[in-house]
Order: structure tokens, then C-alpha cells, then sequence
């Protein structure tokens, strides 16, 4: 199956025209037509052609930049949707699909009927198409390519031997140098003695001519269907009361997790999509601490937000979807430990619907003399509780941005002004010296160097206070229990 | 001077205490050290100061912490009663900027009890809701006796369930252990004063 405009069949699928219309790339600084419609390329333009110059041909030429990626995703569709005709589908980039309907082909009526099923339906989808049929995947490619039909089954020469030599998927080099040598078809080529070609073109000629004729086997490689973890409720009558959707969402939670089982994967974020009698449908997002798939556990995490969800007329299909999966290899189950942990996750995910889950966060050590870079915090969804926690010298339980008080020289003030208190210092220890890490830019630490002080006043407030000797000040950073 | 501590302290589980002062952060600290188990912490994230895990190691081990940060009071009230409900975590201390109603206290309390675990308010000075079972009032105290003490006041100013007092108490830091120490008037050779 070969799709000859697959790009701009694809965009003029939603835009029709009968005008002449192309699909243009950039390629090494040159706007080329990557892509055209029969009615352009039948007045003259062709692939690769610089727009300039189509214009020039064309006046009245439509052009719309091309996506490769989109193509690319289109004819993906377009494979699963091959399915319909055989389970054993491959792609042939750029454009084409390999079918092995070895077996299939009498559920349509025939081959004949089934290659007219497949022109018909994607005529009607407005695609172009050429289709070839034949014992090898090789001469299929060939007769698709350029000779439209069915290769009766046996001998595949006499179908091949009046094509080109690009019938067998050869690169322009090789082509053009077997015609150099008087070899145009694929006969000639048959019929060519095999050891000096071997030694002209090395094994690919050989192999993609055996292939063809069947001498070599070729594998059609279906794709795997990514796991697809969703599943659906259809319910004859609309629902609206919280419980009822509840109990609908235990059920096609007991389906998932099964599923997640199956591919030992476990749910991050799940959707539950509610659809309406009046064809409205709201969203219940779950995003969850760890990676689980067990229903129970699951279930009451959704309560939150299917009591806010919005019933309206009645839901008649729920669908619930783990968009997002990690791998959750099964485990051994110990008499202790994870019932805790499975306790703490299923809360860190409930306060998350709350106030986000990135603001359910944890500490973990870091390795600076800083203050402020002591310590990490990080969302406790995405990490794990780390250790050990060290502390050689007295550190304070809460750091504010640094305070400046009036004070002047090396010696902590005797008493000094801070937050409109009046304090007096009963003693002072110190001085503990900390050097900026000249090696990242932190424009708090612009003043350079700082002289650290823990200083119990006699008012009873034990505060740490720094002396920037390079640049004077007296600053409060933080305060001790 | 006063009853005994272990009367009141470690707090009673199962229920939701207030405490106020310039110490009530090492209040909380000491509290978070007696509490076997997970620990929230909730608070707003605007709010100026950050908690330093580095000095609360001297505590306990921060590993068991973890920080909730709500966008307002109303957050902070619901996270915090979801938590103590739940019972995953064995103390949930929340930082308030306002006083909480009567009603959100009794709700604190009842989501308390639910979940058999405890809750910490700490509270503006001057504030507090009736519903508290009861009511610390911490501050710090100058030890003229050793350098880097944690030595503190703590003083029940409100118990449902039993007699206020107040008690000199200081963290040793090596032990991991709440020492009770005499009051300043009644140590041999001071000149305090005691109250």
C-alpha cells in the first residue's frame, strides 16, 4: 500500500481545493516543494523543486509549510487502521504500509475484492493510493511502486522483469550505475552473472533482488500496540448522585489495576472523564504520591473530586485513564514496613489535590557550609527521605533573610535594636568564619565574607548574628531554640 | 513551684494543643523529638522565615519531616485536619498568623481524635481558640551556666484537663532527652528572680 501524496493529501483533507497546491520545506536555506497535489504536478511542477521557481511556473500555486512529524503520525492512523484488513501490519516509511493478508484475504471475497474494498474506502477518505500484491514483500513494493496489480502467485519474474531497477528499492547510486552498465530492468539484472556484480555493488543488489524474488526471506514487522490503560462505562441510564458515580468508578478501577497488573506498571496521574447527558463531559484529575495500582487504596483519593464534580443532567459514560504510568515491578510483601509508607503516600496525595502535590515537600541533606544551602527541599512525591542529617556546630531552628541592626566593628554590639526590641548581649560566641562559594554567583553573599556569632542575650533570645568584615554591617540571620 | 511535667507533657495524643511565645518554635521542636513517628508540618508559603532542617537535626532526624505549604490560613486548617484524620503522621504542627474560631478548633480537635494523632498549633501570642486541650507559653531564658543551652520556660497558661505551672526546662542535645531544671530562684547561689 502506497500513499504517493500521503502529506498533501493529509492537509488538503481538511481543506479542499482544486487549485494546484504544494507542501513546502526548508532544506539547507531553500524553500522545495516537499509534497503536491495531481493537479500541480500535472502542470509541470515536481518534488524538490524550489518554490521560487514554482511560482514562476504556477502563478496562482497554493503552498502551506509541511509537517514531517504530523505525516508521520498520520500514517501511524493510518496502520491501525489497516488492521481492519489483517492483524499483521507494518510501516513502510515514508509513506507506505506492508500487509501480510496471507490468510485474510478470503474473509473479503477474495484479493481482488479486498484491494477494491481498500481503494474504495480511502478514495472516499480522499487519499491517493497505489496498491501491489505479491507472494514477497519486495515485488509488492515494486508493483506498487511502478506497476500497479496482483503478481499471480509462482514465478515473480515475469511481473518484475520489465520494471526499472529502482522497483527494487535500490538507492539512486546503485541505479544509476547498473544502467551505466546496460542493466535498466529487472531481468537484465536476473539474468546479469551474479559474481562480478557481488564485487561491483557488494551484497546489497544481490540481496534486495533476492528478496524480491523471493530467494531471500523478509520480515514484516508489525508494530506493538503500546499498552493503552483506559477503560470505559457506558450506563443505559444517567447517573448523578456522588455514591453512584463512586460505585462506577470501583469498577472500572478493579479493570485498570488489572491492567496496570498485567504490564506490572503502576498509575501516576489518573483522569476520570464524566460525560453528560447534554454531551458536556468534566474532568476528575488524580495525581498520585508513588506510582500504585491498587483499587482500594485508590478509590478513596477520588472522593474529593468526584463530590466537586459537576453531575448536570446526569453522567451516562465514565472513562478513566492512567495518563501517566511507571514501571511497578511486584514485590515481597513484608510483616512490616510498606503499610506505613502506602499510609503517607495515599496523604501526601490527598493533601495534594488540596494545595498541589509539587507543595508537599521534604528536606534532604546538602553538601554546603552555606546557611541557606545546608539543606534541599524537595517535592516529597519525586524523592525519598535521605540521611544522615550532621550538624558539627550549633545551628539556628528558623533563618530569616538577613536583618541588618546599627552596630559598627569586629565585636558583637553590647546591646543593639532589633524588631523593635531592645537587647542587650550576655554573651557571645564566636567568631565562626564562612566563606561564599566563589564558584556559583549568589548576590546575597555580594558582601563578601562573613563572621558568624551566636549571641544569648540577657533578655532570654539567643540569636545568630554575621559581621561582614569586608564591607562593615551587622546583619540577624537566624534564631536558635 | 509547680505539678509535676509528665502530667501534661509529652502532650496528649489524640488531641490538639496550642502553643505561643518567642520560643514556641522550639517548643515545637522538642514536641516533633518526642513524637515517635511521621511528622507534618504545615504552614503558608509566604511566610518570610524558612524552618532550617540543620538545626532541627539537634532535635531529631529531619528524614521524618515533611512540609506542606498551603497558600492560605483556610489551607493550612484543612490540610492540617485531613492529616490528623488520616493518621498516617503522628504530629501535625501548624503555624497560624490569625486565631482559629471555635468551630475550626472543635473540627481540629474531633479530626484528632478520629485519627489518634496529635496536633500542634502555633499561635500569635494573645490568641487561641477555647477549643485547645491546652495552652504553652514558651519563652526563652539566658543560662548563665553553660553556653549553647537551650534553656527555656514553658508555661501551661490554659489545661482542660489538669493544673497550669511552669517549669525551667532545657534540651540535651546528646541524650535527646528534655532536662527539667530547678527555677533560677530556688538554684544554689543565684540572684534571679522566679515567678
Amino acid at each position: 500500500m502506497w500513499f504517493p501524496r500521503l502529506a498533501s493529501d493529509r492537509v488538503l483533507r481538511a481543506r479542499p481545493t482544486e487549485a494546484p497546491f504544494a507542501l513546502t520545506l526548508r532544506l539547507s536555506n531553500v524553500e522545495r516543494i516537499y509534497c503536491l497535489n495531481a493537479r500541480a504536478a500535472r502542470l509541470g511542477l515536481h518534488r524538490g523543486m524550489p518554490c521560487a521557481d514554482a511560482r514562476a511556473f504556477c502563478p496562482d500555486l497554493l503552498s502551506h509549510p509541511a509537517d514531517p512529524q504530523a505525516d508521520a503520525r498520520f500514517l501511524a492512523t493510518l496502520r491501525r487502521w489497516a488492521t481492519r484488513y489483517c492483524p499483521w501490519v507494518g510501516l513502510e516509511e515514508p509513506a507506505g504500509l506492508v500487509l501480510d493478508v496471507t490468510g485474510s484475504a478470503h474473509l473479503w471475497g477474495g484479493e481482488t475484492e479486498m484491494l477494491a474494498d481498500m481503494r474504495a474506502r480511502l478514495a472516499r477518505a480522499g487519499l491517493s493510493l497505489r496498491l501491489g500484491l505479491a507472494d514477497t514483500r519486495g515485488a509488492a513494493w515494486a508493483l506498487a511502486h511502478h506497476a500497479e496489480g496482483i503478481a499471480a502467485p509462482g514465478d515473480l519474474l515475469t511481473p518484475l522483469g520489465p520494471l526499472p531497477v529502482a522497483a527494487l528499492r535500490l538507492d539512486d547510486e546503485s541505479c544509476i550505475a547498473l544502467q551505466r552498465m546496460g542493466l535498466r530492468r529487472v531481468a537484465d539484472l536476473a539474468a546479469a552473472p551474479r559474481a562480478p556484480l557481488a564485487r561491483r555493488f557488494g551484497p546489497g543488489v544481490l540481496l534486495r533482488l533476492d528478496q524480491a524474488l523471493g530467494d531471500q526471506p523478509e520480515q514484516i514487522t508489525p508494530l506493538a500496540d503500546p499498552p493503552h490503560f483506559a477503560v470505559r462505562l457506558t450506563l443505559p441510564e444517567p447517573i448523578g448522585l456522588a455514591a453512584d458515580v463512586m460505585a462506577g468508578t470501583a469498577r472500572l478501577l478493579d479493570q485498570l489495576c488489572a491492567k496496570l497488573k498485567a504490564q506490572e506498571a503502576g498509575a501516576r496521574v489518573l483522569c476520570l472523564t464524566l460525560r453528560r447527558v447534554d454531551q458536556g463531559s468534566g474532568q476528575v484529575e488524580l495525581r498520585l504520591a508513588g506510582a500504585m495500582r491498587d483499587p482500594a487504596r485508590i478509590l478513596p483519593l477520588f472522593e474529593r473530586g468526584v463530590a466537586a464534580a459537576d453531575a448536570g443532567f446526569g453522567i451516562d459514560q465514565m472513562r478513566l485513564e492512567a495518563v501517566r504510568v511507571e514501571a511497578l515491578p511486584v514485590q515481597q510483601i513484608g510483616h512490616r514496613g510498606p503499610a506505613q509508607r502506602n499510609g503517607l503516600d495515599d496523604l501526601i496525595t490527598r493533601i495534594g489535590t488540596r494545595i498541589g502535590l509539587q507543595n508537599v515537600r521534604r528536606f534532604l541533606p546538602a553538601d554546603s557550609h552555606i546557611p541557606e544551602r545546608g539543606f534541599l527541599v524537595a517535592p516529597a512525591a519525586y524523592s525519598a527521605p535521605e540521611g544522615p542529617w550532621v550538624c558539627p556546630r550549633p545551628r539556628p531552628l528558623r533563618l530569616f533573610a538577613p536583618e541588618p541592626i546599627v552596630a559598627s566593628g569586629p565585636q558583637p554590639p553590647e546591646q543593639f535594636r532589633w524588631r523593635r526590641m531592645r537587647l542587650h548581649t550576655a554573651r557571645a560566641t564566636g567568631p565562626e568564619r564562612i566563606a561564599p562559594e566563589w564558584w556559583l554567583q549568589d548576590e546575597n553573599w555580594g558582601a563578601g565574607l562573613r563572621d558568624y556569632w551566636q549571641i544569648e542575650t540577657r533578655q532570654g533570645r539567643r540569636l545568630w548574628l554575621f559581621h561582614t568584615p569586608q564591607n562593615p554591617g551587622w546583619f540577624v540571620q537566624g534564631e536558635f531554640a | 513551684m509547680s505539678a509535676d511535667l509528665r502530667q501534661s507533657f509529652p502532650l496528649r495524643c489524640g488531641r490538639v494543643h496550642e502553643a505561643c511565645g518567642p520560643a514556641a518554635f522550639g517548643f515545637a521542636a522538642v514536641v516533633c523529638a518526642q513524637t515517635p513517628g511521621e511528622l507534618l508540618w504545615v504552614r503558608e508559603s509566604w511566610l518570610g522565615d524558612q524552618i532550617n532542617p540543620v538545626g532541627l537535626s539537634q532535635f531529631f532526624d529531619p528524614a521524618r519531616l515533611l512540609l506542606a505549604l498551603a497558600g492560605n490560613q483556610a489551607e493550612v486548617l484543612g490540610v492540617a485536619e485531613q492529616a490528623l484524620r488520616d493518621g498516617a503522621v503522628a504530629l501535625v504542627v501548624l503555624e497560624l498568623s490569625s486565631s482559629p474560631s471555635l468551630t475550626t478548633g472543635r473540627r481540629l480537635q474531633l479530626a484528632a481524635k478520629a485519627g489518634r494523632s496529635t496536633g500542634l498549633c502555633l499561635i500569635p501570642e494573645g490568641m487561641g481558640s477555647n477549643a485547645a486541650e491546652t495552652r504553652w507559653h514558651a519563652a526563652p531564658l539566658f543560662d548563665p551556666e553553660a553556653a549553647d543551652s537551650t534553656l527555656m520556660r514553658w508555661k501551661i497558661i490554659k489545661n482542660k484537663s489538669g493544673t497550669g505551672g511552669a517549669w525551667d526546662v532545657r534540651w540535651n542535645g546528646a541524650a535527646r532527652r528534655l532536662d527539667v531544671v530547678s527555677p533560677v530562684g530556688e538554684r544554689p547561689g543565684s540572684a534571679g528572680t522566679s515567678d
